[in-house]
């Protein structure tokens, strides 16, 4: 009994994780119609970010503000150097659609060989700001703690303010109509270009407290090279993939199907198909619902 | 405030859309643009509201230069463009439609009032402010497009064939609508329509393309009662 | 340019092929144990980038997993081997058709994706995929197995090296499936697969059984890139999870658009640059004296440069890129 409880906690605590991955790739999306590869990139370096700023500043949470920052100018800067450049000679072509994601996983290996170079392999190495021992109950210590009722807070936090932004303000607006007609969007007065840089500074701060939170989630180190690393990687996109790239909830909703699973899969079936799970995970759904829980019908067009 | 084009030049790649086109619009005028499909009509409107390069020639509103610059520059100096074909955003609310219109405003109580006016204009659009688009009817989307225009209190009006795929009754209606529009706030309109009778018959002006050039041009009256113009055009 | 190469006909390009063989094996015969080692990995190299080219470059599905398939290839080729103890063609041809089945398999789940939701599954594939190594005993877990194509035949005298007999082998079996994959490509089905990159809709209207396409695609490339796995294996006599990491999928990723992953002429071009970038950039480091920890990333560095920048820069390729200026100075000229 206390076994699947622990492993719901699990599940859930990883699935919030991944759901903001999921989310800042989604944000991407709505915003520019690109899959970032690269966000999984950005979100380490803004993990390291914040690494840098433990070292003077002995706080959890302002580290977490800061590798915020960070990934939100990292993003910003790819949008407006990388990505228009990018849309600007792709736009026809043999390859055309193929382009951004060739781009951008180009740009993840070159953020990953940067980050081994300025840090030199090292790992991050974040103390969780809160205790990692689970509460008790009688004699049975629960896996939940005051750290991971932290995690699931923050990402419950930021996905409120993010729902409110998107539905109920006019950059909200913008940042929609921005993503579905562009053109449209220009006649009726909209900066296009900054909104969508605006986008992808917001997928940029979401990125990093998803970094940020998988470290101090398991046992506080993280690196380019690391298991966690590659598990970010495809996380995200899975979780994104479930939920329907179209939906807020949607991310919401894989991620928690993705953590979930994983965790029971783990815990019941076997330890050494973590990296498989996932993988089988996204088939079903691919198989199951093509578009998404959330999704809207129409296939998987990019 | 008039709408000078000067011999305008606008190429798609090497093709040339708009060959030499020069018309002026004064202040509170409405001029239809007219032509067969193909001719060049919906190229100008997206030359002159920042949608398309030129290649040569200008295009001047208000001492603004509308060949300069990007489409949401032009907004701003009072200048709303209804494209053709789908013009409202399906996957918004009618009302977050019209609010798209006057996001760039900076005074918000105006931006209100105006949102009170479009109301008023075309009521069943407050009916269903709340409702996504996909609920609208045709006509209701024309409404919509326009009234969504009209949210960025425009000053010059392109309006690109806003009666296209309607039932006739609706096109009564919509023409009626754009004329009162133009009227009531003394609007500058361009409008560019394949019903060129209707067109004509509430305009001031009229200018005739064919092949990307300007065949004929003059008072509305003189072009629907000028023969060429008749038999090409408006069939009769 | 164009013309001539569409009217190439089969038997010149046997003999074509059949010259470049020649040349080939006369060159391995002079040059250095290394350079030999490196040829087979160029061989290696160009099988993968080619499996990737005709996935991605003719019919227009991105696969981030190819590491994957060659992985199966490459297990399947030691299993053959060491448990079968199959000959060396049998054992390539197990890797083949291994690989073939599990990109069968790929392409049917794929066949409803396109665009990033396939590249991101295949991402999955190519993390996942390997790890399942640890799950079954009889793969070896970590350490993997051993993979040996036996020593040179005697026949080829007394001084020829393991190397140089990997190189041949490599050398050839690449001869002959580029050989066969132009053939492909300038067939019914290289043609169809281009419809279907160039428009979904459209290649339907034309009558195009897309998804059996697309899933043929998928299947054909796997095999290929399974010969890639099992000479992979060979060269570096082992196979275990860490040879087929996401890092590779990537490389050949890589390699294919720096060649113009439009076409197979280029291919020589992405697998010698992915070749050669560490030799250079190990030559650069130790000349300015940098330290250890920029030698092992500056190539990934610039492998991720080289993408992004061919992307942009050559969208076809350096190989397309200059076909389409002579074409263009062809019709200046008329």
């Amino acid at each position: 009994m206390f076994e699947f409880i622990n492993t719901l906690l699990i599940g859930i605590t990883s699935g919030a994780i991944y759901s903001l991955m999921a989310l800042a790739l989604v944000l991407v999306w709505r915003s520019t119609r690109v899959v970032n590869f690269a966000q999984a990139g950005q979100a380490l370096a803004s993990t390291y970010f914040g690494f840098e700023a433990m070292k003077h500043i002995d706080n959890f949470w302002i580290a977490l503000l800061i590798a915020m920052i960070g990934g939100a100018i990292l993003a910003a800067f790819i949008e407006m150097v990388f990505m228009r450049l990018l849309l600007k000679h792709t736009s026809s072509g043999a390859i055309a659609s193929v382009a951004p994601i060739i781009a951008t996983l180009g740009l993840l290996e070159v953020i990953r060989a940067l980050i081994t170079l300025k840090w030199g392999g090292a790992d991050v190495l974040i103390k969780a700001p809160l205790s990692n021992t689970g509460f008790s109950i009688g004699t049975h210590t629960l896996v939940f703690s005051p750290m991971k009722l932290a995690i699931i807070a923050v990402v419950v936090f930021l996905l409120s303010i993010l729902s409110i932004l998107f539905q109920k303000t006019n950059i909200g607006l913008s940042l929609r109509a921005s993503a579905f007609s562009p053109e449209l969007a220009r006649l009726a007065g909209i900066r296009v270009d900054l909104v969508r840089t605006f986008g992808w500074a917001l997928s940029g701060a979401t990125g990093a407290v998803a970094g940020m939170l998988l470290v101090v989630n398991g046992n506080g180190s993280l690196s380019p090279a690391s298991i966690e690393f590659s598990l970010l990687l495809i996380s995200g996109f899975i979780a994104a993939v479930v939920g329907g790239l179209d939906s807020l909830l949607g991310t919401v909703i894989g991620g928690m199907i993705l953590g979930l699973s994983t965790a029971f899969v783990l815990m019941y079936i076997s330890d050494s198909l973590f990296f498989i799970a996932p993988f089988i995970i996204l088939l079903l759904a691919l198989i199951i619902r093509p578009q998404g829980i959330l999704g809207k019908k129409g296939g998987r067009r990019a | 405030m008039t709408l000078i084009v000067n011999n305008l030049n606008v190429h798609h790649g090497a093709i040339a859309a708009i060959s030499d086109v020069t018309f002026t619009v004064p202040q509170g005028e409405l001029t239809a643009v007219i032509g067969s499909n193909g001719a060049g009509k919906s190229t100008l409107l997206r030359a002159l509201s920042g949608l398309k390069g030129a290649t040569s020639g200008n295009a001047t509103w208000k001492e603004h230069n509308l060949l300069k610059g990007s489409a949401e520059i032009h907004v701003r100096h009072g200048i709303s463009h209804v494209s053709e074909g789908m013009s409202v955003i399906p996957e918004l609310t009618v009302e977050e439609n019209l609010d798209l219109g006057a996001i760039w405003r900076r005074n918000k109580s105006e931006a209100q009032s105006s949102k009170r006016e479009v109301f008023a204009l075309f009521p069943r659009l407050e009916e269903r402010r709340k409702q996504s688009t996909a609920t609208l009817s045709g006509g209701e989307r024309q409404m919509l497009a326009i009234g969504r225009a009209l949210m960025s209190k425009p000053e010059l009006l392109l309006l690109d064939e806003p009666s296209l795929g309607l039932a006739p009754l609706l096109v009564k209606q919509i023409f009626e609508a754009i004329s009162n529009i133009s009227k009531q706030f003394g609007l500058s309109v361009v409008l560019v329509e394949q019903n060129a009778m209707s067109a004509l018959q509430i305009a001031h002006s009229g200018v005739v393309l064919n092949l990307g050039r300007v065949v004929a041009a003059g008072k509305a009256q003189e072009l629907i009662s000028d023969p060429a113009v008749r038999a090409a055009y408006l069939g009769y | 340019m164009r013309k001539i190469n569409n009217k190439i006909s089969n038997k010149t390009r046997i003999v074509i092929f059949l010259l470049l063989g020649f040349v080939i094996f006369l060159i391995s015969n002079r040059v250095d144990e290394l350079r030999v080692y490196q040829g087979a990995s160029v061989a290696v190299y160009v099988v993968g980038i080619a499996s990737i080219i005709l996935l991605t470059g003719y019919s227009g599905q991105v696969s981030l997993g190819q590491g994957a398939l060659l992985g199966v290839g490459g297990y399947a080729a030691a299993l053959a081997r060491n448990h079968w103890h199959a000959s060396v063609p049998l054992t390539f041809a197990i890797a083949i058709l291994a690989a073939a089945a599990a990109g069968a398999l790929l392409g049917m789940a794929a066949a409803r994706l396109s665009g990033p939701y396939l590249a991101g599954t295949t991402l999955a594939l190519a993390v996942g995929l390997p790890s399942l190594a640890n799950q079954f005993s009889i793969l070896g877990g970590e350490q993997g197995l051993f993979f040996d194509v036996g020593a040179p035949p005697q026949s080829l005298g007394a001084d020829f090296t393991q190397y140089k007999w990997f190189f041949w082998i490599a050398a050839l079996a690449t001869l002959i499936v580029i050989f066969w994959l132009q053939n492909v490509m300038r067939s019914r089905y290289g043609r169809t697969w281009k419809a279907i990159r160039g428009s979904d809709v459209a290649a339907e209207l034309a009558g195009i059984n897309i998804a059996r396409s697309k899933v043929l695609a998928f299947t054909l490339s796997a095999g290929v890139a399974g010969l890639a796995g099992a000479l992979l294996a060979m060269t570096i006599g082992t196979v275990s999870p860490s040879a087929f990491p996401l890092a590779l999928s990537f490389s050949l990723l890589t390699g294919a658009v720096l060649s113009g992953v439009t076409t197979l002429g280029g291919v020589i071009l992405g697998a010698v640059t992915l070749v050669a970038i560490p030799e250079i950039v190990a030559s650069v480091v130790d000349r300015l004296g940098a330290s250890e920890g920029v030698a092992t990333n500056l190539p990934s560095l610039l492998v991720g440069a080289l993408l992004i920048l061919t992307v942009i820069v050559l969208p076809n390729g350096p190989v397309e890129q200059f076909r389409s200026k002579q074409r263009a100075k062809v019709k200046k000229s008329h």
